[in-house]
């Protein structure tokens, strides 16, 4: 189980901030960015290849991810 | 860690300022960010921040050690609002106190620079004839983290 989390435009294209995903894990941001992009409703909207965070952190789409890691998909920084 | 970094209220300026005094500094730098109207873009009147909140706080105590190891004479202090900004109000204050007026530049550009790349937030703009846009900053490439 991973839990994912959703920011701003994301947030609204999606229609919530927080979801649970089951998916075989150790896996990858890019294999949960794929799995969520295919089926959750909204989430096709997303980009391919957008920012994400696991667990607080910025990371790169290769970075891994196991159980029980939050995932966010952040849409372009705005801050400042 | 400092923590407490976002607020909903207006940022003192004084109380950055009394966050990095000291005897030892020589000099302070103060930066504000304010919020401006976009004539070009039909006239802004303010803006609402959001926030992944756990995630800025965990990204600016990073900035913030970063900014200890690069300039270990200086202070820093931050506070980001969120929530609805009115024009001229500033959405971030930082002030940054050093022994001398190079450190103290140099650490609050740093900073600035760094919050504009690396802190999850977001906003969007609330415009004079009604309409809501979030500001999707032109040209920003891929955050990947400092590691």
């Amino acid at each position: 189980m991973v839990r994912l989390k959703f920011f701003a435009r994301y947030a609204e294209l999606v229609g919530q901030e927080d979801l649970e995903l089951a998916l075989p894990v150790p896996t990858t941001v890019a294999e949960v960015v794929r799995r969520v992009r295919a089926g959750v409703p909204g989430a096709a909207a997303l980009p391919e290849r957008p920012l994400t965070a696991v667990n607080l952190r910025h990371v790169r789409l290769d970075a891994p991810v196991a159980d029980g890691d939050e995932v966010a998909f952040l849409p372009p920084l705005a801050g400042g | 860690m400092e923590g407490g970094y976002t607020t909903r209220e207006p940022i003192s300026p004084a109380a950055l300022l009394a966050l990095v005094a000291g005897p030892d500094c020589g000099a302070t730098c103060l930066f504000l960010g304010t919020v401006r109207d976009g004539p070009e873009d039909g006239g802004v009147t303010g803006i609402e921040y959001s926030a992944y909140e756990a995630m800025a706080g965990a990204e600016l105590d990073r900035i913030l050690a970063e900014a200890r190891r690069q300039w270990p004479a200086a202070r820093v202090a931050l506070r980001h609002r969120l929530g609805l900004v009115p024009t001229e109000e500033a959405s971030i204050g930082i002030a940054a106190a050093a022994p001398h007026r190079a450190d103290a530049f140099a650490a609050c550009r740093h900073v600035i620079e760094e919050v504009k790349r690396r802190l999850p937030i977001w906003k969007k703009e609330l415009r004079a004839d009604g309409s809501v846009l979030w500001v999707d900053p032109q040209g920003r490439p891929a955050v990947v983290g400092p590691e």
